[in-house]
């Protein structure tokens, strides 16, 4: 595990992080229970203005990253129609791209959107649990 | 076409999606099971039995249809009925499932505490799911009468009594078996003769005219026209007549026909040549209830290709029979990578109507002129193939195409019979449920009876435009927009879906005739009515700043949190 190492060579200065077994594990939502109950945890639980900072923040950073694939899709899909107008002639081009060529791209965005959105997840947990 | 096979696949996908249901049944105990199988089903049989709910009628015949009669363009419905998952899977899984709400209007209510955004949602469910259901069962309807020439309305009643049991019976965990073996079913139903048809194709010599514009004819083949057409002629073409032709009665005449337009009687007979193009025909006299049909592939303007996209993309959040199936997963995770497995396999799957509507506009280009073209799919392997293993194919597809009715109309059963229970019935118990689902399913089975006529592809382009402009906004503005308020949520919800419906209700009666800048708008409303939508919602939201509900704040904290961190809130 690269957790030994970081351990090893890296000099704390802070309070010690707590590191939590089987972060991933959790973070896909199998166990939802938290463990413990710190700081930003309570702020949100609250509802404090601090606490909803939290929560803006997280949903910013996930509105980001939708925002980013619904540009991509716009990018990608937005000017075939006025290509297919402008090239009337260009029939197998359009049988090709809209029958089979934009299924691929479709799915390797929604993957590349999860593994994002997951990544925000995690980080969000990392920073609410470990202070 | 010969039936001695048809009927037996098509018996024997009923009784399979009977007995998948009653195993259901059995496991499915608690109330909790019935509505939303407990929410534990993992990612994989979700996303088959989400595809297999999603794959219509549409999907399975309408699509091949619609490329025969108008050409590529019309590829814009599977790919945009993809795509539909993926900005469903960036704005919307998540929280949803995270909202904890059963139905839309559950949603609408956790979300606004109004009572009666609640209604107005239950009442657009209920209209977008009849909607929806009316082409399920007329598709239903025309394959048996192309398999056996039985009457119209016999598919469509066996569909609905079908669904009326397996749903009533077993509720949502039943029916998510059903579903998820009913994606297979149909995916092998279009894949295995796709193999073969292709094989056949080249076995031709890879003739690769279907691309070009106009089709034409292979061989001599004669053309029964069964509701009175204009064809519009750009060239003087001849053709060999038995029938009606301009007002004119010919016996067996070789007919030169000048350029312009020629309008056919019904019942009329005419045998093109080898290698004429096929003219192109307008419906009249009452036919042209579609949009799409009432535009040649000429006049459709770019307006309507970007309207399509438009409500496509943004009307599958929206449909009701989608929303209901994100509750049974286990959590909002497992609701994004179900989301993806989904694109995946729907994905795959509308690789192959494509390949339908090719060999189609090759084999069978009288279609366009006959006025049944949703039926290539079931005739192209009897056409292309003939002999016993045609017929075996052929089956094969009907079953497919009856699992694609069945499926389809399960969800929206269950999502409209869901609506009614909670909102309408007296009291909430699995027995009124049963009650909701006789409901659900008897308004539009009369109507299909009744009305009957419209293109299976374009009815399901009206669901999608409509859930578009109402639910799309309220689904999108409710998660990610704090200040969003009950009164404009109302108004947003009224002013784009109620514009897109009446817009499309114009449209049905017939009333900007053809060809008018006015008609494209109307008949292709989602360019307009969308933005409408969204506009409206956010105005009145921003003039009625004192009604945001008071708990939204922990209500979107709960939607967007991760599971593990929050805290035991009660959903």
């Amino acid at each position: 595990m690269p957790q030994d190492h970081t351990e090893r060579r890296v000099v704390v200065t802070g309070p010690p992080r707590q590191t939590v077994p089987h972060a991933r594990l959790r973070s896909r939502g199998r166990y939802p229970q938290a463990s413990g109950s710190y700081r930003p945890r309570t702020e949100i639980d609250e509802q404090t203005t601090l606490g909803h900072t939290y929560v803006r923040s997280l949903m910013r950073t996930q509105l980001r990253a939708a925002l980013t694939v619904i540009t991509v899709l716009g990018l990608l899909v937005g000017p075939l129609p006025l290509l297919f107008a402008a090239l009337p002639d260009a029939r197998r081009l359009e049988w090709a791209v809209l029958g089979f060529g934009l299924y691929v791209p479709l799915v390797l965005l929604a993957h590349w959107y999860v593994r994002r959105a997951e990544r925000n997840e995690r980080d969000f947990v990392r920073l609410v649990e470990d202070r | 076409m010969n039936s001695s096979y048809a009927i037996p696949a098509v018996a024997l996908v009923v009784v399979a999606t009977v007995l998948v249901g009653a195993f259901g049944l059995r496991i499915s105990r608690t109330t909790s099971d019935f509505y939303v199988a407990s929410r534990t089903v993992g990612p994989r049989l979700n996303a088959a039995a989400i595809s297999g709910e999603y794959l219509s009628a549409a999907s399975f015949l309408g699509i091949a249809g619609l490329v025969l009669v108008q050409g590529p363009d019309m590829l814009w419905y599977p790919v945009g009925y993809t795509a539909g998952y993926l900005v469903l899977l960036i704005f919307v899984a998540a929280p949803l499932r995270r909202s904890g709400a059963y139905t839309l209007p559950d949603f609408a209510e956790a979300r606004l505490a109004s009572q009666a955004v609640r209604r107005l949602a239950g009442a657009f469910v209920v209209g977008v799911g009849w909607l929806y259901l009316l082409p399920q069962l007329q598709g239903a309807g025309l394959t048996l009468t192309v398999l056996t020439r039985a009457p119209d309305w016999l598919g469509g009643v066996i569909v609905a009594v079908v669904v009326t049991a397996t749903v009533a019976a077993g509720g949502m965990r039943s029916i998510t078996f059903v579903q998820a073996f009913q994606y297979w079913l149909k995916l092998t139903a279009l894949l295995v003769p796709a193999l073969f048809l292709v094989l056949t194709w080249q076995h031709d010599g890879a003739p690769r005219h279907a691309f070009d514009e106009p089709a034409t004819f292979r061989e001599q083949r004669v053309v029964r026209v069964d509701d009175a057409i204009d064809l519009r002629l750009d060239r003087p073409l001849t053709v060999m007549v038995t029938g009606t032709v301009d007002g004119r009665t010919h016996t067996a005449t070789r007919l030169e026909l000048t350029a312009g337009t020629h309008h056919i009687e019904r019942g009329t007979r005419l045998t093109f040549t080898r290698g004429a193009p096929v003219p192109e025909a307008w419906r009249s006299g009452g036919g042209d209830l579609s949009p799409s049909q009432a535009e040649s592939r000429e006049e459709r303007p770019l307006y309507a290709t970007y309207g399509l996209i438009l409500a496509t993309f943004l009307g599958t959040m929206g449909l009701p029979h989608v929303v209901v199936r994100f509750y049974t997963s286990p959590h909002g995770v497992a609701a994004r990578r179900t989301t993806v497995a989904v694109l995946g396999l729907i994905g795959a799957f509308y690789l192959l109507p494509p390949v339908y509507g090719a060999l189609g506009r090759l084999y069978a280009p009288e279609l366009t002129l006959s006025g049944d073209p949703d039926a290539a799919v079931l005739l192209l392997p009897d056409r292309m193939i003939g002999g016993v293993g045609g017929d075996l194919l052929g089956a094969l597809v009907a079953g497919g195409a009856f699992a694609a009715f069945l499926s389809t109309a399960s969800g929206l059963t269950m999502a409209v019979a869901g609506v009614l229970t909670q909102d309408v019935l007296p009291s909430r118990g699995v027995r009124h449920f049963r009650l909701g689902t006789v409901l659900a399913m008897a308004v539009p089975l009369a109507a299909s009876v009744l009305v009957g006529g419209l293109p299976v592809a374009d009815a399901v382009g009206l669901a999608f435009a409509v859930s578009a402009s109402s639910f799309c906004p309220l689904l999108v503005l409710g998660i990610w927009w704090r200040r969003l308020t009950p009164p404009g949520a109302a108004a947003g919800m009224l002013v784009g879906g109620g514009s897109a419906l009446l817009a499309v209700a114009a449209t049905m009666g017939g009333y900007p005739g053809e060809g008018a800048a006015l008609h494209a708008l109307l008949a292709w409303p989602a360019l307009w009515s969308v933005p409408l939508g969204f506009l409206t919602m956010i105005l009145v939201s921003l003039a009625t700043p004192g009604r945001v509900p008071p708990g939204t704040a922990s209500v979107l904290a709960r939607f967007h949190l991760p599971e593990e961190v929050r805290s035991e809130v009660t959903a």
